[in-house]
């Protein structure tokens, strides 16, 4: 209803729901607010408007009675709000383990989009219904945000780091994507869609060619080959294998089962190996040196593009412990 | 109006007073007379405010459709930044301190003028310098990075004039800094005797608050923006990913300033309208510590809720949490102030002259503006209004609904006093309606095309979202029409308005006390301003306006029943 009368964007997440009914009840407080303070002013302005020059008013200091309510109903009601935003924004940043692993690199401006299965595409992105997909963004420039108002989301792409946004589509059709960060002169026509589909659609849609173009801009030629086998290809031709070949007394330390674990490092510390971290490790290896092991690795920063850097950490996730 | 039988007769013994007293260039150019500093920051931020509004209207009119017709993609980037630069730190954050702060801080005080007067004018030239750079940025081909400047677009993306703009920035942060100084040791060195901290002026307090951040929040603007230029100059690696910096500090360090900043946007005005609502009332004002001490209240809190600018940027989840209860709490003071000042008008005496419409324009817009900011600050629901036209809507009922209605309101308020003229009332009423019914139909449909996903800064946009752009524009040109007209009948005035009383509102604060215009040294004898000794004033000690600080407690006892 208020989405055909233009008040409300199309819902089209399970996120999107929960989302307006916050909405829903911010617009009931405020309502109440507003009204409460208009009606007040206009019914004084004009209950109590002057009616002699000479009037004179009995002065009235203040109520600590009242001051005491309308700091602390209030604040009370900000707390409603506060932890139901909260509870929100954590459901956001926890993606199901089964979600569907989708990289999104932005640039100067264009989204780039990669499955997992390896398919690409440009400004586009096609989903499956009742299946979460979580979304890995970065940026090869400057800040871009990744935005699908039919899902409530957005999430910045940052240069330098990995960011993630997670959603699960409930409703089949095309919806917009747009970039909410500016990012220069063509940032508002750093549009796209987003294309909701039914499961069997979208596995024959997988399962298609790439299409025409897709591939040019990105200058990769792998086709529908999976993402995991594009990251072996590239540790093999960079010869990464030379000193992270999973022995002991190898140069580089192990990388089988090493994502998710706990590392230690030459200083004492310890880091979750995660995205981000494997991500560092390659552009800046001198940043964190794992405990036992010395400073050799050189920068493949400038060598590696933002593609090839996910299907690098995308093989390394992959890798079975020895 | 009550005044109309006072107009003075021509000449003969006119009195002498600030105006007067002296004329040429070299006595405004070195004057070192608070009120004058405060006509010539007038002088500037009003050339400025129009400047920013021609952007707005540019900008408005580009969006009347969804395609790109009237500028291209460049110079829209170029109009939204310039306009906000300009907004913000040359009109905004020094138009209520800077204008009507120095015109009536000291007289509200009982001060000959502000504790460092040299300093004071200082201040303007300093500002004046920033205005050059920053017009020169904007003359000789523009900037396009936003008014946040968000890196590594402004280091490594824009080939516009980011430096010479920084550089404006940067150097007016020094005026902000220095007149924050001198509001503060005046208020502290120069109070009249039985003038204490709860017998302040609301609008000193509020003055004084503002005042607190300028000091601490300005130096970590000018730090940013000196390092943008250091990373853009020099390729010196602080925030660009690709040179081991970190654009997100950058992010950190801006809204640590920038979200303090608009809080100096709008404590001035909430000190505005805490004066002109029990005056227009003819009461006390309700609460008036708690008014007074959720200024402080706002200072503080303010400094600890940037962090809700980046609810999507990449900052930690736990960070976000923090952030998003702090925004909460920082909300509960400027409810408490809300809630007082519709308090006030409780069984008071109620005028409705254009000062006071505008002080209850500023109440209703500042409520919306407030309680939108609950849905930005509620992490869930920002992640999908965050940088949308939801964000747009909402600060700009806080600084255009809220700032802007008290900066007129205050300047019809001290008009008689600065300028020793009535303006004409009826006609000051229709702006100030124009002005509120324009600002609404400007800004309201934005919530609703924000929440629909329309991001902000966008240059072309899907043909959807055009009937409630329409709307906004239309409501834009109404705006801009109710702008203009207060800058035309208040000119009238200078020439053909009629003579002012010296308290033309039956207000209470010892500005009024004074002839309007008031003399150079705001009171007709001056009295020694040593902290110490007896004190020789124009009035015996303890008498006359200073009894009303000793017998009724508080300032702002009803207005009109002094006599």
């Amino acid at each position: 209803m208020l989405e055909r009368l233009g008040f409300l964007p199309a819902a089209a997440s399970t996120h999107a729901a929960r989302v307006d009914a916050l909405y829903f009840f911010l617009i009931a407080v405020s309502g109440f607010f507003a009204t409460l303070i208009a009606g007040l002013i206009v019914t004084f302005a004009y209950r109590y408007r002057r009616r002699a020059g000479s009037e004179t008013p009995q002065p009235i200091k203040g109520s600590l009675a009242l001051e005491l309510t309308w700091s602390i109903i209030p604040f009370g009601i900000a707390m409603v709000i506060f932890f139901w935003g909260a509870r929100l924004f954590v459901s956001v940043h926890t993606p199901p383990a089964n979600a569907l692993d989708v990289f999104v690199v932005g640039r100067q401006w264009m989204w780039k989009v990669q499955h997992i299965e390896g398919r690409r595409e440009i400004n586009e992105l096609h989903v499956p219904i009742g299946r979460p997909v979580k979304l890995t963004l970065t940026s090869e420039d400057v800040i871009h945000s990744f935005f699908v108002p039919a899902f409530r989301i957005k999430q910045d792409a940052v240069p330098g780091r990995y960011t993630q946004e997670w959603f699960e589509a409930t409703l089949p059709g095309t919806y917009h994507l747009f970039c909410a960060e500016y990012c220069g002169t063509e940032h508002s026509r750093m549009i796209g869609h987003i294309v909701v589909m039914d499961p069997a659609d979208y596995q024959a849609w997988l399962s298609e060619g790439v299409p025409a173009g897709a591939n040019a801009a990105s200058g990769a030629s792998t086709g529908v080959l999976a993402v995991a086998a594009s990251g072996e290809a590239l540790f093999q031709r960079l010869g990464c294998a030379t000193c992270h070949r999973g022995v002991s007394g190898a140069l580089g330390p192990a990388l089988g089962g090493l994502f998710g674990t706990r590392v230690k490092l030459q200083d004492g510390e310890t880091v979750v190996a995660d995205e981000d971290y494997l991500r560092e490790s390659i552009v800046n290896p001198q940043a964190k040196i794992v405990e036992g092991y010395q400073a050799l690795m050189p920068t493949f920063q400038g060598q590696v593009s933002e593609e090839d850097l996910m299907q690098l950490i995308t093989y390394i996730k992959a890798l079975r412990g020895s | 109006m009550q005044t109309a039988e006072q107009i003075a007769p021509p000449s003969a013994e006119r009195p002498v007073h600030y105006l007067n007293v002296d004329y040429g260039i070299r006595s405004w150019l070195f004057t070192k007379d608070h009120k004058r500093i405060a006509l010539l920051y007038l002088f500037v931020i009003t050339g400025m405010f129009f400047l920013g509004g021609l952007f707005a209207l540019l900008i408005r009119l580009e969006l009347l459709t969804p395609a790109a017709d009237l500028v291209q993609a460049d110079t829209y980037n170029k109009l939204f930044t310039m306009h906000g630069i300009i907004m913000v730190f040359f009109f905004l954050i020094p138009s209520i301190p800077a204008v009507l702060g120095n015109f009536v801080l000291p007289m509200m005080i009982g001060a000959r003028d502000l504790a460092f007067p040299r300093l004071n004018l200082a201040s303007w030239y300093i500002f004046v310098v920033g205005v050059v750079f920053t017009l020169w940025a904007v003359f000789t081909g523009g900037i396009d990075t936003g008014w946040t400047f968000y890196t590594p677009y402004s280091t490594i993306g824009s080939n516009t004039k980011v430096i010479p703009a920084a550089v404006g920035i940067f150097i007016n942060g020094f005026s902000s800094i220095l007149t924050g100084l001198n509001f503060i040791v005046t208020v502290h060195r120069m109070r009249a005797p039985g003038l204490t901290w709860l017998r302040l002026p609301l609008f000193v307090w509020a003055l004084y608050a503002t005042s607190i951040i300028f000091i601490l929040g300005t130096p970590v603007i000018a730090i940013t923006l000196a390092l943008v230029g250091v990373e853009r100059g020099f390729h010196v690696g602080i925030f660009d990913p690709a040179l081991g910096g970190d654009p997100i500090l950058f992010q950190h360090l801006f809204w640590f300033y920038s979200h303090p900043a608009v809080y100096i946007m709008i404590l001035p005005s909430m000190g505005v309208v805490s004066e002109i609502v029990p005056c227009f009332a003819r009461k006390s004002p309700f609460g008036y510590a708690f008014i007074a001490f959720s200024s402080l209240a706002i200072a503080f809190l303010g400094f600890l809720v940037w962090g809700h600018h980046m609810f999507v940027a990449g900052q930690s989840a736990y960070a976000s949490l923090i952030f998003s209860f702090l925004s909460f709490a920082v909300a509960i003071p400027s409810a408490v102030k809300v809630f007082n000042w519709t308090a006030t008008l409780y069984r008071g005496s109620v005028l409705l002259d254009a000062p006071m419409l505008y002080a209850l324009g500023f109440i209703g817009l500042f409520t919306i503006g407030g309680l939108t900011g609950l849905f930005l600050a509620s992490l869930g629901l920002d992640v999908h209004v965050h940088d949308t036209y939801f964000v747009v809507a909402h600060f700009h009922y806080i600084m255009v609904g809220g700032a802007v209605m008290g900066y007129l309101g205050g300047i019809h308020y001290w008009w008689p006093k600065i300028t020793g003229r009535m303006y004409p009332e009826t006609l000051a009423r229709l702006a100030a309606l124009i002005v509120f019914l324009g600002f609404n139909l400007t800004f309201f449909p934005q919530f609703i095309l924000g929440y629909l996903g329309m991001p902000r800064r966008y240059h072309v946009y899907p043909d959807e979202f055009q009937v409630l752009n329409v709307m906004s524009t239309a409501g834009a040109s109404i705006l801009g029409l109710g702008y203009l007209l207060p800058m035309t009948y208040l000119i009238w005035s200078l020439r053909y308005g009629a003579r002012a009383p010296a308290n033309p509102w039956g207000a209470t604060g010892l500005e009024w006390q004074t002839p309007s215009p008031p003399p150079t040294e705001n009171f007709a004898i001056t009295r020694p301003r040593s902290r110490r000794g007896r004190r020789s004033s124009r009035r015996r000690p303890r008498t006359s306006s200073m009894t009303r600080f000793s017998s009724t407690t508080r300032r702002g006892s009803a207005c009109g029943s002094s006599s």
